[in-house]
């Protein structure tokens, strides 16, 4: 028995976990509600300690003594196993996530496993399970049309999710993310290639391809989460809420906190395919101008707090992202359903297979 | 008789959607930097804040018994406005003043009065109604309670938000 392996992996599980998920979820929310207050010239929260900071505690609380009300002719089996099966996957998704370089000279990512984004797109859709028995156990309409419409929503999205990022595994090699983050260190991230080599017009040309991968990508992870301009499976106006229509105090509440751990974890994916994970070059003139990498590799002090250098860098890259999650949201009115079909099945599908090729030809005439 | 509704023609710029999204976003951006730099006029912040010296002069708020400058009690329990209230809010008991009292001229005044609070729409016929200028309608708005009961407000509290009224008809006096 590895007892190191076990105990570090235990101590990165327990630290994601609940100093950066849980609290980095309940800040989106708060986010969320602060950020739209502003875009719509509102104040929001401000009531609940400094600037309203406190507020998703008391969010929390409240949703903790509210009444637990189960529908009479809910299944109440699937009822009961729904609002869990919507968190889980969004969080066991971080996994394979690089979040930070070392630390200690231990790895930051709990399981590096050699089939990386695989197990990403394996977890992630098990998050529709959630939602589908959320919608189908209330034995409500509401519900259940937000659980059919995210089904087939997730079956459109998720192969053009799938198809955008293998332009960026067609250059990389390699399907372990940590390889990847290693890849974008030594040649330039990939939403801009030719960072790492200006003279290459190899890396100019697959600069077109990544930013494609990239707008595919986002806008697929968008619709895997839910989110407006995609969030047909909740859609307030149509649906009174969707697949959670039934549902109240904290089993509501586990669905809100699935939802945007499964923020987290897509915009952390994005960050690390495109965005150079926890990288982030430091221009540097000792010895003539270079980038110079900060990472937990160097003696004492220095490594450590290298190793919290990226680890804050790449949660910032992250939050960043959320903040465009939250932007985009309050700014685009939702789909039609037919307009999100087509949209899915007619233009991203096609675009993304055809980048595939477009890739892989420039990567034929300019072999490495 | 069906309408046939032409849709506009979109050209390529319009169909990608692209061009729009990135509008739109700039116009919230917009409004998220003017917020965070105070440039935006927004709501006031209630319970901090009021807008108690702006009130208008003839803003209605609730409803208060007054007492004349002699300290005595205006209201002489006619129950005009217990009449009149459209809610039906008021609830008058009147008593009789004793002959050896000062103004036993008056005959009858309010043992009880009470407004009940959570019916009272704030009309102002009360203090219409009155031949006494005995009710007023004063600027108090934020009327709060965690009870039903705490929501009536009785004689004390009428004649507390009151005060005294100075200034006006005084037929009650004895003649100089």
């Amino acid at each position: 028995m590895d007892y190191f392996l076990i105990t570090t992996s235990l101590l990165k599980i327990l630290g994601i976990l609940f100093v950066i998920i849980l609290p980095m979820v309940s800040y989106t929310i708060y986010a969320e509600r602060r950020v739209s207050a502003f875009i719509q010239d509102r104040v929001g929260p401000n009531r609940v300690g400094p600037a309203g900071l406190f507020q998703p505690v008391a969010d929390i609380a409240k949703l903790l003594f509210k009444e637990d009300f189960s529908p009479r002719n809910a299944n109440t089996f699937y009822y009961w196993l729904a609002p869990c099966l919507a968190l889980i996957p969004a969080i066991v998704t971080f996994a394979v996530v690089p979040f930070g370089s070392t630390l200690f000279g231990v790895p930051m990512v709990i399981a590096d496993i050699n089939v990386g984004i695989l197990f990403v797109f394996a977890i992630a859709s098990l998050g529709v399970y959630g939602i589908v028995l959320g919608g189908w156990a209330s034995n409500s309409k509401y519900p259940f049309l937000g659980g059919v419409r995210s089904s087939s929503q997730m079956i459109s999205y998720e192969l053009s999710l799938g198809l955008a990022v293998i332009p960026i595994f067609l250059v990389v090699g390699q399907l372990r993310l940590t390889d990847v983050v290693r890849y974008q260190i030594d040649h330039g991230w990939m939403i801009a290639p030719f960072l790492g080599d200006w003279t290459n017009p190899a890396k100019w040309l697959l600069a077109i391809p990544m930013l494609v991968s990239f707008v595919v990508f986002s806008v697929a992870i968008f619709a895997e989460t839910n989110r407006l301009p995609f969030d047909l499976p909740e859609a307030e106006q149509e649906l009174a809420g969707g697949y959670n229509t039934e549902y109240s105090s904290m089993k509501f509440g586990l669905f809100f906190l699935g939802e945007y751990a499964a923020m987290i974890t897509g915009s952390a994916i994005v960050v690390t395919l495109f965005f150079g994970a926890w990288h982030l070059p430091i221009p540097s003139w000792h010895g003539g101008f270079h980038w110079a990498l900060i990472d937990g590799s160097g003696d004492g002090w220095r490594g450590i707090l290298g190793g919290l250098f990226n680890i804050a860098t790449f949660f910032a890259k992250v939050a960043v992202l959320l903040f465009v999650f939250i932007w985009v949201r309050w700014t685009l009115p939702r789909f039609r359903y037919d307009q999100l079909m087509r949209l899915g099945w007619v233009f991203f599908f096609e675009i993304a297979l055809v980048n595939i090729f477009i890739t892989a030809i420039i990567l034929a005439y300019y072999p490495a | 008789m069906s309408v046939c509704v032409s849709r506009p023609k979109l050209n390529w710029r319009e169909r990608i959607y692209l061009p729009a999204i990135v509008g739109g976003m700039a116009i919230t951006i917009k409004h998220l930097k003017n917020m965070l730099l105070g440039r935006t006029k927004v709501t006031i912040q209630y319970p901090e804040q009021t807008l108690d010296s702006e009130m208008p002069e003839h803003y209605r708020g609730a409803p208060a018994l007054v007492r004349d400058t002699d300290g005595r009690v205006r209201c002489v329990a006619c129950q005009l406005c217990e009449f009149i209230c459209p809610p039906r809010a008021i609830k008058i008991v009147a008593g009789e003043i004793p002959p050896t009292d000062r103004f036993a001229k008056v005959e009858k005044y309010p043992a009880e009065f009470d407004i009940d609070m959570i019916r009272c729409i704030f009309c102002g016929m009360c203090e219409e109604v009155c031949p006494e200028q005995a009710i007023y309608l004063r600027k108090d708005y934020a009327i709060t309670g965690f009870t039903r009961e705490e929501m009536v407000h009785h004689k004390d509290k009428l004649l507390e938000i009151g005060g005294v009224m100075h200034g006006v008809i005084l037929k009650w006096n004895e003649k100089k």
